[in-house]
């Protein structure tokens, strides 16, 4: 294991995110506050309750999740996508390192910054709702294996992607409508019955289930089934960037 | 001494079926410098970038003091160093971090007097905090060689480093090449420019079409070219060399029309003056005097030109 190179990336990437700590933090947690002001407020005084939760604390998993998983394709892809495009991917192709090593600093940095923005969103939430939180060691793990996760998937994007229109394209019609109707706002009991089947291929539900039952105790699927489907998605974009690596798809001809 | 780099039959053919390289063997000694010549299209980006690990070899085998790059690739390519053509920099990142990341990336351990050194011979200490993108382009060229040296490699590939810079930078290129020379640094830069192979290398070779057509030690290929020949034209036609004109390197051509003469250029007294009073002297009656010299350039084109006619 060349640590030396691991860490290299992993602080040089940070770096990138400490430059620009300010445009990072501020949106998040703006469009937090928004969504706060329009779900919790606007509608959640007519919403009350979900299963015996403030509708205000019950959206603070699904917001978390919403901005983590965003915001890990979004670190990721850019994070691989920007050496591509500018060229200094030459020096990571050249250097003794093999792909676990270059997966391992760029995921490793991404799903940091993304873990650093869920728990600013976690803090500034505390400022809006009451919240208790039933299991933190769940809570915290179902975190982090999200952020790996979805940074594994932005990786993929971006050492997929050829133009930055489509390193937009996938998290713009893919990622965000499967959260969005992955029940950050609702409980899929809420859904009428034909919806509550279609939501359960809907790979986001199982993750926002999880993470809320760390919160409150209650959840859509059992949360063993949580566990299952984000280790299975890890599992699946680990295998794809072994693949990509061995192959040397789109990076090394 | 075995050599540093050894270069087996090394093949590449892209995706598209297009060979970029047809076999290249070369053996580079250790504190050389090689300058590979070629046109725009001979391979030699390939060569380096396959040596390097940004593409594949399709067949054949290089070792890098005796690692082989594709078995033993985190040996062999932690003793090598790239300077691109193109320059690809972080346009935010600042000098001194993108050498110490260069450093880490290779595997080795922060060491800010090594550092410290390289940005100081290549005149960018005053420069280190500062962001790339606000250096001019020579600047940036000068990071991508601090860069390629933070890991102190014994193999530098310098591709095209004068490609497209102006003649002070040249000169300041050379320089610096130079510099790694004394060092003992093996360096191995492209360039299409001859007169670069000329002024930094030891040995040259030339490159086209994927192949290697020649490599030479850069003196005897500088004897070559410095021979120059002066052609006598006569007004009579000449059955022998006269007597008088014996001692002269001198031959009959032309049929006897012509008398040829060749000297070296870089010698003190080059004897053109007596040999065209001897000449005088012999009683011949002069038609013409021409002078013709057979440049580096000359042996580059004729053997690229050979070349393209053999495979077309």
């Amino acid at each position: 294991m060349n640590w030396s190179a691991i860490s290299s990336i992993y602080v040089f990437e940070l770096a990138r995110f400490f430059r620009t700590i300010a445009q990072s933090l501020v949106s998040p947690v703006l469009s937090t506050s928004l969504y706060f002001v329009v779900f919790g407020a606007a509608i959640g005084s007519r919403i009350e309750e979900v299963d015996g939760v403030s509708y205000g604390a019950f959206i603070v998993p699904g917001l978390i999740m919403l901005t983590v998983m965003t915001q890990s394709i979004s670190n990721a892809s850019f994070g691989i996508y920007f050496p591509k495009f500018i060229g200094t991917i030459y020096e990571l192709l050249s250097a003794p390192i093999n792909f676990l090593e270059i997966v391992m600093g760029y995921v490793g940095a991404a799903a940091t910054k993304a873990l650093f923005i869920g728990i600013i969103i976690l803090i500034t939430s505390f400022f809006f709702v009451e919240i208790q939180i039933a299991h933190p060691v769940a809570m915290v793990l179902f975190l982090v294996l999200t952020c790996v996760s979805f940074a594994l998937f932005g990786f993929i994007i971006g050492i997929w992607a050829g133009s930055f229109e489509q390193l937009q394209l996938v998290p713009l019609l893919i990622v965000t409508p499967l959260v969005f109707l992955g029940g950050s706002f609702y409980s899929i009991s809420m859904l009428p019955p034909v919806w509550q089947t279609i939501s359960m291929f809907n790979p986001v539900v199982y993750l926002i289930s999880g993470f809320r039952w760390a919160f409150f105790g209650l959840s859509d699927v059992p949360v063993a089934t949580s566990l299952f489907a984000i280790a299975g998605f890890t599992a699946l974009c680990l295998g794809a960037v072994w693949w990509i690596f061995k192959t040397g798809w789109r990076i090394r001809q | 001494m075995p050599p540093i780099l050894s270069i087996k039959d090394l093949r590449k053919a892209y995706d598209g079926g297009f060979e970029a390289l047809k076999g290249v063997s070369l053996d580079i000694n250790e504190g050389e410098i090689i300058a590979l010549l070629g046109p725009n299209g001979a391979g030699k980006t390939t060569l380096i970038s396959t040596i390097c690990g940004i593409t594949r070899p399709t067949s054949g085998s290089v070792t890098v003091a005796g690692h082989d790059i594709l078995t033993d690739y985190r040996q062999a390519r932690s003793l090598i160093g790239l300077v691109p053509q193109d320059i690809a920099l972080e346009p935010f990142e600042r000098v001194i971090n993108t050498v110490r990341f260069s450093r880490g990336l290779f595997g080795k351990g922060r060491k800010d007097t090594v550092v410290e050194d390289i940005l100081r011979r290549l005149s960018l200490w005053d420069k280190r905090d500062n962001q790339i993108r606000e250096l001019s382009g020579g600047m940036k060229r000068r990071v991508l060689i601090a860069k390629a040296l933070a890991h102190e490699p014994r193999v530098l590939f310098l591709d095209e480093p004068t490609a497209g810079v102006d003649v002070e930078l040249r000169k300041d290129m050379w320089d610096i090449v130079d510099q790694l020379r004394a060092d003992g640094v093996t360096t191995i830069l492209t360039t299409h420019y001859i007169e670069e192979a000329e002024a930094i290398a030891d040995r040259v070779g030339v490159i086209s079409g994927g192949e290697i057509l020649l490599v030479e030690d850069k003196d005897s290929l500088m004897a070559r070219m410095g021979k120059k020949q002066l052609d006598v034209q006569l007004t009579a036609q000449l059955d022998e060399v006269p007597e008088s004109l014996a001692a002269y390197d001198v031959s009959l051509g032309d049929d006897g029309w012509t008398l040829v003469y060749s000297y070296d250029t870089r010698a003190e007294r080059t004897g053109i003056t007596k040999l065209l009073s001897d000449v005088s002297a012999a009683g011949l009656q002069l038609r013409d005097v021409v002078t013709r010299q057979s440049s580096l350039e000359d042996i580059f084109v004729s053997l690229v030109q050979k070349d393209r006619e053999g495979t077309s």
